[in-house]
């Protein structure tokens, strides 16, 4: 059975349709790439794999794990193992980051009717994956990415990922505002998550990511369609090629 | 955090419309005729076998009320009170008079049992062992007209710190009453001290001597239970000169269909480097979702820095009452002499707070701080109003202020009503201000993170408070928790 398997999904926000039948069946231990223009409804389909209010889905089904994904709401998604990472993560001053670790992780535990780790277990493997990503103890003491510098943010969504153990990784523009040696960082974390148990799914403008995270499947996505499928060749020929010859295609 | 985790267990267990202490305790009680003139004044100065001083201090007060208006600008609405239509006093009925805590009657003891207050020092008595790390807290309960109880009373005497109901105080200590009583909140002070000063019934009265640090934490729990009965306690607390006292009050009420007023006063003085902390979790009633009930909670609290160096500071948590009107004041009179206010005010369902503190700088070189975080969900209204001032002679005072507000939903207020005087020069007054909305973007961020939407919001509320939890003694920040996330229960859809 597919991990995730999205059938002719439409949906609408504010009454206009953004995606118009798109398809996309991933397996466990697979990495794709989904790539495209601006407006080409990228984001639209990760929003809606993890529950975001304010999407209307008109047509078609997602399943997770062969269960429909849309009737669970948006913690119990995370819970079964649906993990977004934010374009843009957002602060939440005077929470630290360590209670907010701490609060969602036995929350989703709790979901599962596992129990709650303990406080030494829990730190034991925050610090873990906090030093593996080069993340300083003092960080994690400050409110959720409250004054964190962008490639900061970008960590911590994956400190997140490593601790959560998603079956599913949705990484959002991932590179978005990173430098070089940043985006080398996060991108190690990334590869240290690639397992059989797990797919990860990287939304992309551009190729660069996709020479540290390299994909076993590139698709490219025009006007709410995946309108081309293939290897990570296809994301070189795109960035030779660009976006244009696919406009006509949608 | 396991506080965190038991705040956001509690929220998912508990039902729109519970209020954890609307129990009401059936025992046979003692009241005064219902109506106020100059009789129920006089009944209940013979209740307490108060000196004639005292009566006719109360005297004084009822004639004066009877000339004044109740104050009409707060940003509050309600009904008109018939004052005619209350009780002025209640006590549970004594079958003689009470020297120990055996002779309570055992209904009130499990009334305070069943809201998590230690009230028995057996414990301590027979030497039971108590976790580590906790202190002892010395405990002066309120039921209704009455003090019930008060307990390590003679630890404390050894200290030298007199911790004793009012009306016991009002015969035992009259030199200290007298000297003390109505010099911080004069009984002309305001409509509802002024009714308070004719009527009060009990509260608690603390004295703590030239440098004494107080051995422990005083602590008075107000309960009302009666029907159709206004409590009116009256707190006076002296810090002598070097001394410090950290005090902390907690309320609850049950729950009626009624509306109860409780016009409470709370006077602390503070002598030459004397120090006085004061902290409120306060959880009457609020009322139900449909806005029936609760408690009008008309409160003049006020602190007087009155030596040099001295220092008063306020927290409150402010979560229930039907209306809350209240703002715990500090005169800075001693140079070098500092006021701090720091509050967290949460209103849900029809809730109406109008709260805040004035900061009179009259001394040289004297200072402020006031944090205020006001919280509105539901259909509630939430005003912070402030006053700070610098007397003419009062050179180099500063003020610091932040009131942040926080709105969840759209059908909620909040207001911010700073006024600010500055009659010396050299004053520095700062005054930041933020009003933000609980954003979408923030609680699909924890959702997606596997919390559920009340989670969310408590976890981002208990975040805004932080700063004001911080202030509180760790028991009572456990506790305020714990009432944060409960009164913003169903505020989410």
């Amino acid at each position: 059975m597919p991990l995730l398997e999205v059938k002719n999904l439409q949906v609408r926000v504010d009454e206009r349709e953004i995606l118009h039948g798109l398809s996309l069946t991933v397996n466990k231990g697979e990495v794709h790439a989904i790539m495209g223009p601006n407006g080409s409804g990228k984001s639209t389909l990760s929003h809606v794999i993890a529950g975001k209010p304010g999407y209307e889905v008109t047509g078609g089904e997602i399943l997770f794990e062969g269960e429909d994904l849309l009737e669970m709401s948006p913690d119990a998604r995370a819970a079964k193992g649906v993990f977004l990472a934010f374009q843009y993560p957002v602060e939440i001053p005077g929470v630290a980051t360590m209670t907010f670790l701490r609060t969602a992780l036995n929350a989703q535990r709790k979901a599962r009717g596992q129990s709650e780790f303990s406080t030494p277990d829990f730190l034991k493997k925050v610090r873990e994956v906090a030093a593996r990503l080069n993340i300083p103890q003092d960080m994690l003491r400050r409110g959720v990415n409250v004054g964190f510098s962008g490639g900061e943010k970008k960590r911590n969504e994956i400190l997140q990922m490593a601790l959560f153990e998603p079956s599913l990784c949705i990484l959002d523009e991932m590179d978005s505002g990173l430098d070089i040696d940043a985006l080398r960082i996060a991108a190690d974390g990334v590869n240290a998550l690639r397992s059989p148990d797990r797919a990860i799914v990287v939304i992309t403008h551009y190729q660069r990511l996709l020479n540290y995270i390299v994909p076993d499947f590139v698709h490219v996505m025009s006007r709410g369609r995946v309108v081309k499928s293939g290897d990570k060749q296809l994301a070189l020929d795109l960035e030779a090629s660009g976006y244009a010859q696919f406009e006509d295609a949608a | 955090m396991p506080a965190l985790q038991e705040t956001v267990d509690r929220v998912r267990r508990i039902d729109v419309d519970q209020y954890r202490y609307g129990f009401e305790t059936l025992i046979e009680s003692d009241k005064a005729p219902k109506g106020l003139s100059e009789d129920t004044v006089r009944f209940i100065s013979a209740k307490k076998n108060e000196p004639a001083w005292m009566l006719e201090w109360r005297l004084e007060a009822y004639r004066r009320w009877l000339t004044m208006a109740e104050p009409k600008w707060a940003r509050v609405h309600y009904p008109k009170i018939d004052y005619q239509d209350l009780y002025y006093y209640a006590a549970p009925k004594p079958k003689k008079s009470v020297t120990s805590l055996d002779e309570i009657d055992p209904e009130i003891l499990k009334t305070y049992e069943k809201l998590g207050i230690p009230l028995r020092e057996i414990e301590v008595l027979e030497g039971v062992v108590r976790p580590e790390g906790e202190r002892k807290i010395a405990v002066d309960a309120v039921f209704d007209s009455v003090s019930v109880a008060t307990t390590f009373k003679e630890e404390l005497k050894k200290a030298g710190v007199i911790f004793m109901p009012i009306s016991e105080a009002i015969r035992e200590h009259p030199e200290l009453v007298k000297k003390y009583l109505g010099t911080v909140v004069p009984t002309s002070d305001n409509f509802f001290a002024t009714l308070n000063s004719a009527v009060f019934s009990d509260g608690s009265f603390v004295y703590v001597p030239p440098g004494v640090r107080c051995p422990m934490e005083l602590s008075t729990y107000f309960r009302i239970n009666e029907r159709n009965t206004g409590q009116f306690e009256r707190t006076l607390i002296i810090a002598d000169k070097g001394s410090y006292v950290s005090y902390l009050e907690g309320c609850t009420a049950p729950q009626r269909d009624e509306n109860q007023l409780h016009a409470a006063v709370v006077e602390l003085v503070a002598l030459d480097d004397a120090e006085i902390k004061y902290s409120t979790v306060q959880n009457w009633y609020p009322g139900n979702s449909e806005g029936l009930g609760g408690i009008y909670n008309f409160v003049t609290k006020r602190g007087d820095c009155r030596g040099n160096h001295s220092k008063i500071s306020w927290t409150q948590v402010e979560t229930g009452s039907a209306i809350t009107w209240k703002y715990p004041s500090c005169i800075l009179r001693g140079d070098n002499s500092r006021g701090e206010f720091y509050s967290i005010a949460i209103s849900n369902g029809h809730q109406q707070v109008d709260s805040g503190t004035k900061m009179l700088h009259l001394g040289k070189n004297t200072t402020s701080r006031i944090i205020s975080k006001g919280i509105a969900a539901g259909v509630s209204q939430n005003t912070y109003r402030g006053l700070v001032t610098a007397h003419r002679k009062a050179t180099g005072a500063r003020n610091f202020t932040a009131c942040d507000s926080l709105l969840i939903g759209d059908k909620c207020g909040a207001h911010t009503v700073p006024y600010i005087e500055a009659k010396n020069s050299s004053a520095l007054f700062e005054h930041e201000a933020t009003t933000s909305k609980i954003s979408e973007d923030v609680l699909f961020y924890c959702v997606q993170r596997g919390l559920s939407q009340e989670e969310a919001v408590g976890l981002v509320v208990n975040g805004f408070v932080k700063d004001v939890l911080q202030q509180l003694p760790m028991e009572f920040a456990v506790e305020a928790q714990k009432l944060i996330s409960i009164s913003l229960e169903g505020s989410v859809g």
